[in-house]
């Protein structure tokens, strides 16, 4: 028996840790080790993303998505004080009907691509030549066919942005800041006391 | 030999153990948008997939778009999340109801 590929090896590997930091996700208690696991699993699909030679995007969630997303993530979790007593209630009273949705999807789905409903052109993989630019390729198309969605997809993200900003901004908290006329106004005698006392030896 | 079918089911597999944690945490919001963004990874998974597989780069420039869709939304929503919290000092999703006016 030929020994296993190496990107075979690795597929297995990436997809058997990546179901189990998925379980992880939603099974663990403690939301900060929840958020820590969900990393997990977009560092795997990085490695299936690069198996199947889509650099570009597998760059893209690690830095947009495990740099930035998740981030923003555990600042919300390590913000919010979370009782971990009130989460651990009534967690098994819904546990069959989530086993049975989970079995009934995956099998309909596992059914569904068991008959041989895909081309031959399903079971290659075709492999780029050596010379292949994946985000000169993607770039190519993106700002040719697809400039409209783009500008879309950037006004989406400015909304999201305006949006979140005015969802939480409280106004101007008294802080620390300056206030420049009181500085202007100030006078000699407001802050400076000269006390008469006698000079004494250290 | 890893083919397409592989890829399709591990990326059913990823949905429905999002599916299945949507319907087993009732408490816990956050918890919650995490499993939406791993519903949006499945999705992920499967288009870029398809997309090497068959030769098309449209796949990928759509795993993009939902890239900063998913971006924009989790952003939203835990914006809206910290609102709550302020309010109600909790983030369960009993609590939520109140949300309806």
């Amino acid at each position: 028996m030929a020994p296993l590929p190496i990107p075979d090896i690795l597929f297995v590997i990436a997809s058997v840790a990546l179901i189990t930091s998925a379980v992880l996700v939603v099974t663990i208690r403690n939301p900060v080790r929840s958020v820590l696991s969900l990393v997990l699993c977009f560092l795997f699909t990085t490695i299936l993303w690069l198996l199947l030679q889509a650099e570009f995007l597998s760059l893209v969630l690690i830095f947009v998505y495990i740099g930035a997303v998740m981030t923003l993530f555990m600042f919300v979790v390590m913000m919010m004080h979370v009782d971990k007593r009130m989460l651990s209630e009534k967690f098994v009273s819904y546990l069959p009907l989530g086993v049975g949705l989970l079995v009934v999807f995956v099998g309909l789905i596992v059914y569904a691509l068991h008959h041989h409903n895909f081309t031959k052109a399903a079971y290659v993989m075709p492999h780029f030549p050596a010379n292949y630019h994946n985000t000169e390729s993607l770039g190519a198309v993106l700002y040719t066919h697809y400039v409209l969605a783009f500008e879309m997809a950037s006004v989406i993200l400015l909304v999201a942005l305006l949006a979140a900003i005015s969802l939480v901004f409280q106004g101007r908290q008294s802080g620390k800041s300056q206030c420049v006329d009181k500085q202007i106004q100030a006078k000699k005698k407001d802050r400076l006391v000269v006390i008469d006392m006698k000079s004494e030896a250290p | 030999m890893i083919t397409l079918p592989h890829y399709l089911i591990l990326s059913a597999i990823i949905f429905g153990i999002s599916l299945f944690g949507i319907v087993l945490n009732r408490k816990n919001v956050i918890v919650l948008l995490m499993c939406v963004e791993l519903m949006l990874l499945a999705v992920n998974i499967n288009f870029v997939a398809f997309a090497q597989f068959l030769g098309h780069q449209s796949g990928e420039i759509f795993v993009f778009f939902i890239l900063a869709v998913a971006a924009a939304e989790s952003a939203i929503g835990l914006a809206i999340l910290v609102l709550f919290y302020r309010q109600k000092g909790s983030i369960n999703v009993d609590d939520m109801s109140s949300l309806k006016g």
